[in-house]
């Protein structure tokens, strides 16, 4: 399997997303620039956390227009798998692939810290090795991480069983404990928390490895 | 132009004997450019000239040094064919003045420093000092620049992409009026791809990268002359303004110019902007640099000459690349969107020249202008003391109590409402962040890791400058050893008032004595370092810091941490009980805290029984037969037992300790060399102490939920582990609070 990892100007998690899954996991992985027109050849895409452009503005709306991101939704539209971590996440939401948004942390202080999380749902590509309900110690590193949306969101968010992550202990004041949400097709995830840095025994959780491997099991399956 | 009168001079804080040497190295009167040049390069910012004659003494030679002081950052061998490149600076006036900035600019420019070596930055460690939270006229302006300084470092690492994995954090009165922001990083890279600040190859361009240049930081307050102010029109708050996106990019370009070959040397333009950073190049590498400051990229319109080389606009370097190949490193500049520009060329007539529009506004012989500062020997008396040697009555009421006021104490309680700000995992290398007795990081290209630790303590430099600076450095090796890493170089950062004041010089003098006479004993050289001066508010100065930053290796693999992990193991007391006695004692968290007063002396130090307890300890920890380490240091050995049992599982201990010494003593002394340890195999733990003539007092077992401290059949204290470390958990929660 081989996952491209976006780099924007400013991501600063994209070695480590690149090493969990090639070192830690085994897999091939590539960089892809943020001004290439194409993904190249791909079985899933992650856009790592940092701070794209400086995240000045507001947290990813400068990184929904740069060249790459027409190619990353219609990847999405064809039905790879997309994972967007931390600021990955906060660029998948302004570019509309997924709905709502990330303000920030009730405590208006960046966070970071190893928090737990229950899988939600298992029934999407990114927790189908897990089970539902089972509880995975992963770190948060954010200043905007709280989601909200509206109620009508949020419902439909529920209704559909699209809420891939819930705080244990809500660390930053997100709607419903919400810590990561799947898109109606179910092939793009959106978390705050870092698997890539709960992928090393050394550093102290391989938690969570289990989103890529439900990645890689999902390829193998379609 | 109109001449320089004395009070120009005096604006520009040179002396009349400064003066006469400008005179004497130009030939002739300077231009204002100049005088201005001249003035920041021989500030004592730039040009150390009060310290620079004790710093020689300093050890800055080991087998595993590659690079000493004078360049931007020390280099060390870690093996395997990597290095680290590390360094500790001040940023303690700007911090003051504006918290946020101050800070983070402090952040920005030892990142600078570290990448300008070739070594991408992996670490950062913040040692601060503040007045008290909750001083009754100034603990409301003390908690908002605790908070300001903390969200500036934590703004500037967490976009860079570093992590801050840990430091310090004390708080005392003489801090009020300045509070101390020193920052370390250390960066890693091969060993045999350090770049130098170095101008080589007459002809090779000068290629200015990175911000444009700003009208910010130029000079300080006293620049405020009528005639400085009618040539610069407006005036800008001293502090710059940081922004690290942009040093992410500069960062990211910077590393991969470097990797095309085209360059030949680069230096960063950090204090004194690009005045420094040309004539130092030009100085280091034996040659000239000529510069048209037309074409330096501006942020705004109308700048004097004296301005563009004066500023001190963050996130800006100046490299020399191979003529020819320019177009090599725009081309990596340009694909990170960063504005790269030829201003100048490498000379050979060994002069900085500077030229606007044609016309030469500047033309100073670099070497003397960077190598050839005044060097004081400044007069020096006894080193200053406020506090009594004699030591008060005191008799302790509750010892439980007393333990209960030291664990919520500012400088004992837990510090994560610092370091949860920070992110201290990005780089996913964090073995041990920030709450440990010392950092530490997997080089991932290399089976190694890299510990650091930062220690410093102004209380006991301000009863002995030079014990204290021993025992700073004794503590800084420990916590290394703690973690089971072998200590290998030192950087060092010396916060102190004024020099001129004799008494401070000599404290100075004492403490860079003693902390040489310590680092050369612990074979830690130290291969760099900053020294910040005049920190001093209306005539008083801070308590005498130097504070100490030791770097060590060890194999990479799980950490050894500092808390107890299941009950029925044996606790140790590696090194024994140690010695006090009541003039000793007054320099303890205890006398703070407890008493409410200091006197006396610091702790005794006896280094060859130190260096034997930290050999124990390492070899303690290779054989894998610690389950926990901690040293005792703040607070004693009542605190470091306390700490150890606020770890996930909240194991507790219960000890008897069997000395005669007094109970206050017994508890809360903070000789050094001890450390608390737990484990499965006592036996052979005695047989290691025993090998290296240490003592290893086995003084209890772990258990669930408690902490019992007996001696000779006294209970001393009792206490629920979970009440104990409420108390310590959320104490500076709550003075921000208040």
């Amino acid at each position: 399997m081989r996952f491209g990892v976006v780099v924007f100007p400013g991501s600063n998690c994209d070695h480590d997303a690149w090493y969990a899954v090639s070192r830690n996991l085994g897999h091939e992985a590539n960089y892809i620039w943020h001004d290439s027109a194409e993904l190249g050849n791909v079985d899933a895409v992650i856009l790592p956390g940092g701070f794209s452009y400086g995240d000045y503005l507001r947290c990813g709306a400068i990184a929904k227009f740069s060249r790459v991101m027409p190619a990353i939704e219609r990847f999405a539209r064809e039905g790879g798998l997309v994972i967007g971590i931390c600021n990955g996440f906060q660029i998948l939401v302004e570019a509309g692939l997924l709905p709502g948004a990330l303000i920030r942390n009730r405590g208006l202080k960046f966070i970071c810290r190893p928090v737990e999380l229950e899988v939600a749902t298992t029934d999407s590509p990114f927790t189908c090795l897990a089970s539902k309900g089972q509880k995975l110690t992963i770190p948060i590193a954010h200043g905007e991480g709280c989601y909200y949306a509206d109620e009508r969101t949020l419902d439909e968010l529920e209704a559909e069983d699209r809420v891939a992550f819930r705080y244990v202990d809500n660390p930053n004041g997100s709607l419903r404990d919400i810590a990561g949400i799947l898109n109606r097709e179910r092939n793009v995830l959106g978390m705050m928390p870092h698997p890539e840095r709960a992928s090393d025994p050394l550093m102290g959780s391989t938690d969570g490895l289990i989103i890529f491997q439900s990645m890689v099991a999902a390829m193998a399956a379609r | 132009m109109s001449a320089i009168t004395p009070e120009i001079i005096r604006a520009h804080q040179l002396s009349e004997e400064e003066y006469r040497k400008i005179l004497e190295i130009l030939g002739r009167e300077p231009t204002y450019t100049e005088l201005g040049i001249f003035s920041v390069m021989w500030s004592e910012h730039c040009s150390y000239k009060s310290s620079r004659l004790h710093l020689r003494r300093l050890p800055t030679r080991g087998l595993r040094v590659l690079q000493g002081p004078g360049e931007n950052a020390g280099v060390v061998d870690i093996g395997g064919g990597y290095a680290i490149a590390f360094k500790i600076e001040s940023h303690n006036h700007p911090s003051f003045i504006e918290p946020f900035q101050g800070a983070a600019t402090g952040v920005g420019g030892i990142l600078r420093d570290i990448f300008t070596m070739g070594a991408r930055p992996v670490a950062v460690l913040d040692s601060l000092r503040f007045g008290p939270l909750d001083d009754p006229e100034v603990g409301a302006r003390n908690r908002r620049i605790l908070e300001g300084v903390v969200a500036g470092i934590a703004h500037y690492g967490n976009c860079f992409g570093v992590p801050t994995i840990g430091g310090e954090c004390v708080f005392e009165p003489s801090y009020n009026g300045n509070p101390l922001v020193n920052v370390f990083a250390l960066g890693v890279f091969k060993k045999d791809e350090i770049f130098l600040a170095r101008a080589h190859g007459v002809g090779n361009p000068v290629i200015y990268v990175g911000s444009k240049t700003g009208k910010d930081g130029i000079h300080g307050a006293s620049m405020a002359s009528a005639e400085f102010t009618e040539e610069s029109k407006q005036k800008r708050p001293n502090v710059q303004v940081g922004d690290p996106f942009m040093e992410k990019l500069l960062l990211e370009a910077c590393l991969e110019a470097m990797k095309t070959g085209a360059i030949v040397g680069i230096q960063d333009m950090g204090a004194a902007g690009l005045t420094c950073s040309t004539c130092e190049m030009g100085s280091r590498g034996g040659t000239g640099i000529e510069i048209e400051l037309e074409r330096v990229p501006q942020r705004e319109t109308g700048m004097t000459p004296y301005e563009i080389m004066l500023s001190e606009s963050q996130e800006r370097m100046l490299l020399v690349a191979e003529k020819g190949r320019e177009e090599e490193v725009f081309r990596v500049f340009r694909k990170w969107g960063l504005d790269a520009v030829t201003i100048g060329r490498v000379t050979d007539d060994g002069m900085m020249r500077v030229k606007n529009h044609g016309e030469v506004v500047a033309e100073i012989p670099a070497r003397p202008l960077a190598d050839e500062a005044p060097l004081y020997d400044r007069p020096r008396s006894r080193p200053l003391r406020r506090a009594p040697m004699d030591p008060p009555e005191f008799v302790s009421v509750s010892f439980e109590n007393d333990l209960d006021k030291l664990l919520a104490s500012a400088d004992i309680c837990s510090k994560r409402w610092i370091w949860e700000q920070y992110d201290y995992m990005v780089r996913t290398n964090t073995i041990q962040g920030p709450g440990g007795d010392a950092a530490v990081i997997r080089i991932k290209e290399t089976d190694v890791s890299v510990a650091m630790a930062l220690d410093g303590n102004g209380r006991y430099c301000s009863l002995d400058p030079r014990e204290g600076a021993r025992l700073a450095v004794a503590e800084c090796c420990r916590n290394l050893s703690t973690v089971g890493a072998q200590p290998v170089a030192a950087t060092n950062c010396l916060n102190f008032g004024n020099p001129e004041r004799p008494e401070i010089m000599a404290q100075l003098v004492e403490a860079i004595e003693g902390m040489g006479e310590a680092c050369r004993f612990f074979e830690t050289p130290i291969t760099g370092g900053n020294v910040s001066l005049y920190n001093e508010t209306l005539g008083e100065a801070i308590d005498p810091t130097p504070v100490i930053g030791v770097v060590g290796l060890l194999p990479t693999g799980p950490p050894l941490t500092i808390d107890f992990k299941v009950p029925g193991r044996a606790v140790i007391l590696l090194g024994g009980f140690g010695v006090c006695d009541p003039v000793r004692f007054g320099s303890t968290q205890y006398a703070k805290v407890v008493v409410g007063k200091v006197w006396g002396l610091p702790p005794a130090l006896n280094m060859d029984y130190e260096k034997r307890v930290q050999a124990a300890m390492r070899e303690i920890a290779a054989a894998g037969l610690a389950e926990s380490a901690h040293d005792v240091s703040d607070g004693g050995l009542a605190v470091a037992l306390a700490e150890a049992c606020f770890g996930p599982t909240a194991t507790g201990a219960e000890v008897e300790l069997e000395s005669d010494l007094r109970p206050e003593f017994l508890l809360f002394h903070e000789g050094p060399s001890r450390i608390v340890l737990s484990t499965a195999a006592p036996e052979r733990v005695a047989e290691i102490a025993a090998r290296h003539a240490v003592e290893a007092v086995r003084i209890g077992a772990t258990m669930k939920g408690r902490l019992v401290i007996r001696s000779r059949g006294e209970v001393l204290v009792d206490r629920p582990v979970r009440q104990l470390r409420d108390l310590w958990e959320g104490a500076l929660e709550r003075m921000l609070r208040s």
